[in-house]
């Protein structure tokens, strides 16, 4: 097995209370063969105990003991599994509307979304809710599962009738790539193995096409961006005048002999090296993190950033955001936060709410004084030193923030520079 | 794969460096828990490449329970001689004559549990405020609820049912005084990516890993090296067997697998045809259904 030279697809799966978000993630689990000999022997014993008739698939990923007791997932349970193609990192998110910002925490890393609706119950507004949510932060893919389909006996029409509802609200939104599929993620329909219940579809199953997706171009490889997150200076004999500038690509392809421009002192160098353990890299990428040494003395230190001379960030201390609020404490204006963003951490201070957006019919509620928690919405914010972005749209991770309370350190907001 | 891809492994490797290395950004006392396993000796040889040329700027701490295999204990002296990194030891039976923490009692005892008292003790003592642990989240349940950066109260304990968001890769460190993080770099890792990652770059590890024959106790269907820790049951007998450790912890709860797999490319077909997981032989964790949960919210790594 060429085990070594599979790709990595991280994807989220989001939906609504029962709907059998965990029981799917179980059956992905269990049909490709990653749920091992004694996890199946507890599961079987828990769901003996409970006195099912079937085995409880969702008990493979609800963890904690209070989520067992109230039989739904409180946080984040990340999951992981390999085929021979790819191997998969699952963000298993809550549905309940107080944990949404749990939701967006496994949407901010995620290549592909994974909507789950009940073939019974159509579209809620949890699907609204979530949909909204992939789309709102950028996940690149999307597969909508109507799932539960044995319960409507496998019925076309009822699957056709969710899937234009779902269009024309996702008409509103902006993923690029959705696909449908009919699925009974309890009794295996279409998740792994082709339904023989659903003569009617004719596409794939969701494991073929988790699979398949293609997910190269998720990451930004035209504008060159390298945060600065610390200096490297050994002090050794052997390497009295290394000078590196360690970080993460976060956008474009860097090579040796590069011109570059270093933010915010302006100053010009050309690439010498870039390199990770000694090992010289002759093309760097996103997502890799290396060591770049340069042919001048520049003082550079974290929080800068190095770019391509023709080809530059946006450079403000005025940014516009829209908001995922995530604290009990409502944000208004006038507040004073922390904000950190690629490498930098400042102080912001929050000028003006705008509006926020109700993710049923997508409108704007204008003139609040406040954003709640689990709300959307767009914020202007003036930062005590100039940031180096790019809009969110463009760039995941130069687009992206994190508001900090400066009292309590607990992280209260996630946002995405428009 | 196209050109502008990086396979997995390289995608995880980078993942843990970026996080290594905002620690030693965001914090100012950090420590590497060396536990002598592949997943702390695989977290030391990622941090030597997140900081190469320079050593790793923290010093690595292992709370030494006293019931480690000897292999454990003279593979971490060569590889920090190796490295040039500081050692801090902390000592489970100094505890213990501290009157810190107390023996158990009975056949089945273990010092797994007083691990926790030493492990505070010791990030106390040495002001530590990140504490880099190489838990994943596919080892167990309540590991797999765990952030990169896990926040720790002033007594040291985790709350999963309030844990701070992580977004993006922007990692929140900031703390009040007293309290600490435990930071796990690897948390997206499987064993199996662990096992193709040291075979790729050819990390050493201790011979226990690999097949080799040992006097050994069946108890309760979890194979347990024979040792002066180890008190025998009436019904128990001493045995000669062919086998290797999947995971270390203290030579009385670890269980060995039944193996003949003596190199990398053995153990990793080994691995990915197995049908039980790595921590099924760990005893510690058999006591009761949630016991990581309960040990994890009150320190422990």
């Amino acid at each position: 097995m060429e085990y070594q030279n599979i790709e990595l697809l991280r994807f989220t799966t989001a939906g609504s209370v029962d709907d059998g978000k965990s029981t799917l993630i179980g059956r992905l689990l269990y049909d490709s063969k990653s749920i091992f000999q004694d996890q199946l022997e507890a599961v079987e014993e828990s769901s003996k105990n409970k006195g099912f008739d079937y085995l409880d698939l969702s008990l493979f990923t609800d963890g904690l003991k209070s989520e067992r007791e109230q039989g739904i997932t409180i946080d984040v349970a990340y999951r992981y599994f390999a085929t021979p193609k790819r191997k998969f990192i699952v963000a298993d998110t809550p549905g309940h509307i107080q944990y949404t910002r749990n939701m967006v925490t496994g949407a901010s890393t995620a290549n592909l979304a994974v909507i789950l609706i009940d073939a019974r119950k159509g579209m809620l507004e949890q699907t609204h809710r979530h949909s909204f949510i992939a789309s709102l932060l950028r996940i690149p893919h999307a597969i909508v599962c109507v799932n539960k389909m044995d319960l409507v006996n496998y019925s076309e029409n009822v699957y056709d009738t969710i899937v234009s509802d779902f269009k024309a609200f996702a008409s509103k939104l902006d993923i690029n790539d959705i696909q449908f599929i009919p699925i009974s993620a309890l009794a295996g329909d279409n998740v792994v193995n082709k339904s023989e219940n659903m003569d009617w579809y004719k596409g794939s199953t969701m494991m073929y096409h988790l699979e398949t997706v293609h997910i190269s171009s998720d990451h930004n490889h035209v504008d060159c961006r390298f945060p600065v997150q610390s200096v490297i200076r050994p002090h050794t004999l052997d390497n009295q005048d290394f000078r590196g500038f360690a970080g993460r690509i976060e956008g474009g392809i860097f090579k040796s002999g590069d011109k570059i421009k270093t933010l915010p002192s302006g100053f010009v160098s050309t690439i010498k090296t870039i390199e990770l353990n000694g090992d010289k890299i002759k093309e760097a990428f996103a997502p890799m993190s290396v060591i770049m040494t340069l042919e001048d003395e520049i003082d550079t230190s974290r929080g800068d950033m190095i770019v391509r001379e023709n080809n530059l960030p946006q450079i403000n201390q005025d940014i516009e955001v829209l908001v995922a609020w995530m604290a009990y404490k409502p944000l208004q204006a006038r507040t004073k936060v922390v904000i950190k963003h690629t490498t930098i951490e400042c102080i912001g201070m929050v000028k003006e709410l705008k509006y926020k957006i109700d993710v049923n019919s997508l409108h704007r509620i204008e003139s609040i004084d406040k954003i709640e928690m689990n709300d959307i919405g767009r914020i202007s914010i003036r930062t005590s030193k100039p940031l180096f972005y790019d809009a969110y749209k463009k760039n995941r991770q130069t687009g992206s923030l994190i508001i900090i309370d400066e009292q309590t350190n607990e992280t209260i907001g996630a946002g995405m520079i428009i | 794969m196209g050109n502008y891809v990086i396979n997995h492994l390289k995608e995880l490797e980078s993942e843990a460096i970026f996080v290594i290395r905002e620690i030693s950004a965001q914090f100012e006392n950090p420590v590497l828990l060396f536990s002598g396993g592949k997943d702390s000796i695989l977290l030391t040889h990622l941090a030597k490449k997140a900081f190469y040329p320079a050593k790793i700027p923290f010093p690595l701490i292992h709370i030494d329970t006293g019931h480690n295999f000897p292999e454990t204990i003279a593979f971490r002296d060569a590889l920090v001689k190796k490295l040039g990194v500081q050692l801090i030891v902390g000592s489970v039976q100094e505890s213990i004559d501290k009157g810190r923490s107390k023996e158990e009692t009975g056949a089945d005892a273990s010092r797994n549990a007083l691990q926790i008292i030493s492990l505070l003790d010791t990030l106390e003592e040495h002001k530590v405020d990140a504490a880099i642990g190489g838990a994943r989240r596919d080892e167990e349940k309540a590991r797999a609820k765990e952030r990169f950066f896990s926040h720790r109260d002033e007594f040291g304990q985790w709350d999963p049912k309030n844990q701070r968001p992580e977004l993006w890769n922007l990692f929140n460190g900031r703390k009040n005084y007293g309290e600490h993080f435990r930071v796990f770099p690897i948390s997206n890792w499987t064993e199996l990516d662990v096992w193709e990652y040291i075979k790729l770059e050819n990390i050493d590890l201790p011979s226990l890993y690999f097949s080799h024959n040992r006097d050994c106790v069946v108890r309760d269907g979890v194979i347990l090296a024979n040792s002066e820790f180890i008190k025998l049951k009436p019904n128990e007998e001493v045995i000669n067997m062919t086998i290797r450790y999947r995971t270390c912890g203290d030579m009385p709860i670890t269980g060995a697998v039944e193996s003949n797999a003596d190199d990398l490319t053995k153990v990793i077909e080994e691995i990915a045809t197995t049908r039980t997981t790595e921590r099924g032989g760990r005893a510690d964790d058999k006591r009761a259904e949630t016991a990581m949960e309960d040990r994890k919210k009150q320190g422990y790594f």
